[in-house]
This record gives structure tokens, sequence and C-alpha cells, in this order.
């Protein structure tokens, strides 16, 4: 009886805890918003995040884009064959890319290179009193670190997504047509036969949305983060599991809504 | 100038805080000292509310910090300057950005009149000519020579120092300590240093204050401290182990 108290009581400070997590989360959010439309808008600031969520993650996410496209193909051929229905290869690839894997690949490349650092750089900010400096300057925090940075992530995880789609689909052709000797024209035709434009802002849509979970993940749990070096270390596990987590269950729901 | 009135704070059961009273007086250096872990950087948080206190106030020129909106808060901010424990400095900056941060984030100053600040200050703390040099590239004395020049860049009206001269040289720590007398007299400036180096602090200090469990237990001036029979302040000074102060 005590022991199952104890699970239940457990469960419940749990429950607590992670409700009061989501709360500061969405009063962080509502914040970003605030100060993303008060002036003067920190255009190099966004700019370097930009380049650094969006440029310096291409060679990242052109490697999983080109294999997960290749892999398909190549299981799909193996699976469509059984039936006589290869041709149905390059569309499979390219609406699983466009609708899923590219957006959620791509998204949880992002959070495991520019998620961590974010809460990386910002948790050594904290730790380090750079933040209080921030704040004492009369420079606001949220405005100078984390408006920034979430911009980059709404603007630049969909930009990726384009590229990991495109570099997919290209890579399902690669093993398709050459190496499984599908035919190039039925390849291509009936990806465009049965992919709408609408899949492919879906999938955007979806990207943006993960950027914006990646990026404000990182940047709460590095900008509430204590204790020295080890709490650093602590907020970057953190903050890419829970923006991966967050990312596959927001897609689910996220499917559910737009297919 | 600066009124801490029966100040409390508590972190979950820990008091940090336990009804600090305390008047700082204008263009003088007081110096707050302590044990470590005593609560000096948390009262200092508060006076420039980087920190909300529990209950009691902070009044600056007469106006009650703890009760301000961000925007009346930023412009008390702009009276301070301050000196933090590691410098603070951004990592991502040049010193000469560093420097030159709260001029291009609090004025509409052209870049060239920034540069000729920047470099003053700069000269003002020693350091002539490392505007293009990384923070990374700094000794520790230098980061705070750097932080001190921020602190004061916008000619603030009070200055803090929160441990200015803690894991430095003997030589680097007098070099700190001339350099707080100094620019205080040149900027005429209210100062408050955290500190418990106690050569430091009869060095610098017009007025010295003991915080022990919370509370401001003896105040005065650095004659009336050396012959306080306090016994905290007694134990403190000399470094005793045995005394009131409980070694945790």
């Amino acid at each position: 009886m005590n022991r199952a108290s104890t699970a239940i009581d457990n469960l419940g400070r749990s429950v607590l805890r992670n409700v009061e997590e989501m709360g500061r989360i969405l009063l962080l959010f509502i914040s970003v918003l605030s100060w993303m439309i008060r002036p003067p808008l920190k255009l190099r600031l966004i700019f370097k995040q930009m380049e650094f969520v969006g440029v310096k993650s291409i060679f990242v996410v052109v490697l999983t884009g080109i294999f997960t496209g290749m892999v398909m193909a190549l299981q799909g051929y193996h699976g469509f064959r059984m039936f006589s229905a290869e041709s149905l290869v390059g569309s499979t690839v390219a609406l699983g890319m466009t609708r899923e894997l590219g957006p959620v690949l791509t998204s949880l490349m992002v959070t495991a290179r520019a998620g961590s650092a974010m809460a990386a750089e910002l948790g050594t900010m904290r730790v380090t009193e750079q933040i209080d400096a921030l704040s004492v300057m009369a420079a606001n925090p949220v405005k100078h670190l984390i408006v920034p940075r979430v911009i980059a992530g709404v603007l630049m995880v969909p930009v990726l997504t384009i590229v990991a789609d495109f570099v997919g689909i290209l890579g399902g052709y690669f093993v398709g047509v050459p190496v499984l000797g599908i035919n190039s024209g039925i390849f291509v035709k009936n990806i465009t036969r049965y992919v709408d434009l609408d899949d492919i802002y879906n999938g955007l849509i979806k990207a943006a949305i993960f950027g914006l979970i990646l990026s404000l993940i990182g940047c709460y749990k590095g900008f509430n983060t204590s204790g020295g070096a080890e709490g650093v270390g602590k907020a970057t596990t953190e903050a890419v599991v829970l923006a991966s987590i967050s990312i596959l269950i927001s897609d689910y729901f996220l499917t559910a809504i737009m297919f | 100038m600066i009124k801490i009135v029966d100040l409390h704070k508590s972190f979950g059961k820990q008091k940090v805080l336990d009804g600090v009273n305390l008047e700082i007086e204008e263009g003088k250096t007081t110096v707050i000292i302590g044990r470590s872990g005593g609560g000096k950087s948390v009262l200092l948080k508060h006076i420039i509310r980087l920190l909300k206190p529990d209950s009691g106030h902070v009044l600056v020129d007469g106006t009650d910090i703890t009760k301000l909106n961000d925007k009346d808060l930023n412009e008390i901010r702009k009276k301070f300057g301050v000196l933090f424990q590691g410098a603070a400095l951004f990592d991502s900056m040049t010193v000469g950005e560093n420097v030159a941060f709260p001029l291009k984030e609090q004025t509409k100053m052209k870049d060239s009149e920034i540069r000729k600040i920047v470099a003053d200050r700069l000269r003002a703390v020693g350091l002539t000519g490392i505007e293009e040099k990384m923070p990374s590239e700094l000794s520790g004395g230098m980061r705070k020579r750097v932080g001190l020049a921020r602190a004061i860049a916008m000619h603030p009206e009070i200055v803090l120092f929160d441990e200015p001269t803690t894991g430095l040289d003997p030589i680097m720590t007098e070099a700190i300590d001339n350099l707080i007398i100094d620019t205080q007299k040149n900027f005429n400036l209210t100062s408050i240093v955290i500190s418990h180096d106690v050569e430091s602090i009869f060095k610098v200090g017009h007025k010295i204050a003991m915080l022990h469990e919370g509370k401001i237990v003896e105040y005065g001036t650095p004659e009336e401290i050396r012959e306080s029979r306090n016994p905290v302040l007694v134990q403190f000074l000399s470094g005793s182990t045995e005394g009131p102060i409980k070694i945790i």
C-alpha cells in the first residue's frame, strides 16, 4: 500500500513538473512574440543565426536526405516487386520525403546540431553571468538571444526541408533508375501524378512548426540552466531529448490534421 | 542614494537574506563583506533587481525598484555599471565590441564617437589598443579590467563590483584595487564592492558592512570596523575557525 502510494505520489509530481515546464515554455513563446514585433529588429543577429542554423546544417541534411531517399527506393522496390508495382517507387519516395521524412529527419538533425548548440551556448552564458550582464545594460536577453534563434529556426528548417526533399528524391532516382532498372520516364511521371503541391506545402508548414519547437526548447533549456558545467551538459541533453520527442509527437497530430 | 530596507529572500527552505537594512552613501565606496555563500552576491543582485525580494524594498534615488515595470527598471539601470565576478564578457564579441555594447544599446552615438569612448575607457583601465582581441585571449586580470571598462562605458553614477579580486594573484589584486579607487575618484562614482579579501576591504572602502546570517551585523568606517569587538567581525578578519561563524 505504501509502495503504491509512493508510486502515485511520484507520478503526480512528475506530471505536475512537466505541466509546469510546458507552461513556462508557452510563456517564453509569448514573450518571444511580444519582443519580435518591437523595433528595432536585430537583423545582424538574425542573419548570424540563420547562417548557423541553415547554411551550416546543409551538409548533414543533404547526407541524411540522400541516403533516406536511396534506402526508401531500395526497400520500396523489393516490396512493390511482389505485386509488380515497381513503377510506384518514385512516387512513394517523393510522398514519403515531402510529407514525413523530409521535415521530420531535417528537424531531428537540426535539433542535434543547432538545438543542442543553442542550449549549450545560452546555458554557458547563464552560468557565466553574461545573460545578467545583458539585463543590467538594459538589453533584453529574450530580444537579443532568443528572438533571433527562434526566427532562424522557423525560417531555416523549411528551407533545409526543401533541400532534403530534393536530394531524397534524387537519391531515390539514382537507386531506382540506374541501379534497379526502373524506367526513368515512369519514375518521374508517377511522382508528378501522385504528389500534389499540398503535400509539399504541408510538409513545409510542419517543418516551420518543428523549427519553432526545437529552437524554443533549445533556448528555454539553455536560458534556465543552473549549476555550472554540469548544468550546461544537463540542459543540452534535456533540450535534445525534449525537442526530439516533441517533434515526433506533434508530427502525429499535425499529420492527422493535415492529410 | 541607495537604501535597502528590511530585505528578505529565501531559495526554497534556505533563508539567504533575513531583513537586510543598509544605506549606501553617495560618492563613496561601500564594501560588503561576509563569508563565501553568505548571500553577498544575492544582495548585490537585488540592488540592480536581477533578483526580486520576497519582501522589503530597494530605493534608488527614492524610487523603489522592487516594484518597477521593465521599462522604468531599464531607465534606473542606466545609472548602474556592474563588474561581474568572472567579468561576464560576451565570448562572441571582441573587447572593443564588449565595451561598446552599452553605448550602442542605450545611445544613438555615431560609431566614431563610440570608438573614441571605448579607447578612452580601455586607457583608463590600462589596456590601450586591445580592441580587436577576443575575451578568450585575455588573462583573468585583463578580463576584469575590460569588464570594468565596459561597466564605466556609460559614465554611470553607481558601479557594483562583485568580488573583483577573487582568483587573482597579489600583484593583479593590488592593480585592481588601485583601479577601483582611481575610477571612483575620477568618475565620482558611488561604488559597492562585494569582497572577502581582507586587505582589499580596508584599502578601497570608505564604509564597510558585514553581512552575516542574512543580516548586516556591523557597519562603519574602516577604523571602526578594525576596532570592533563584534565576535563575528573579529573571527572574519582574523580568519579563525573558532567563533560564531560556523564552517559548513
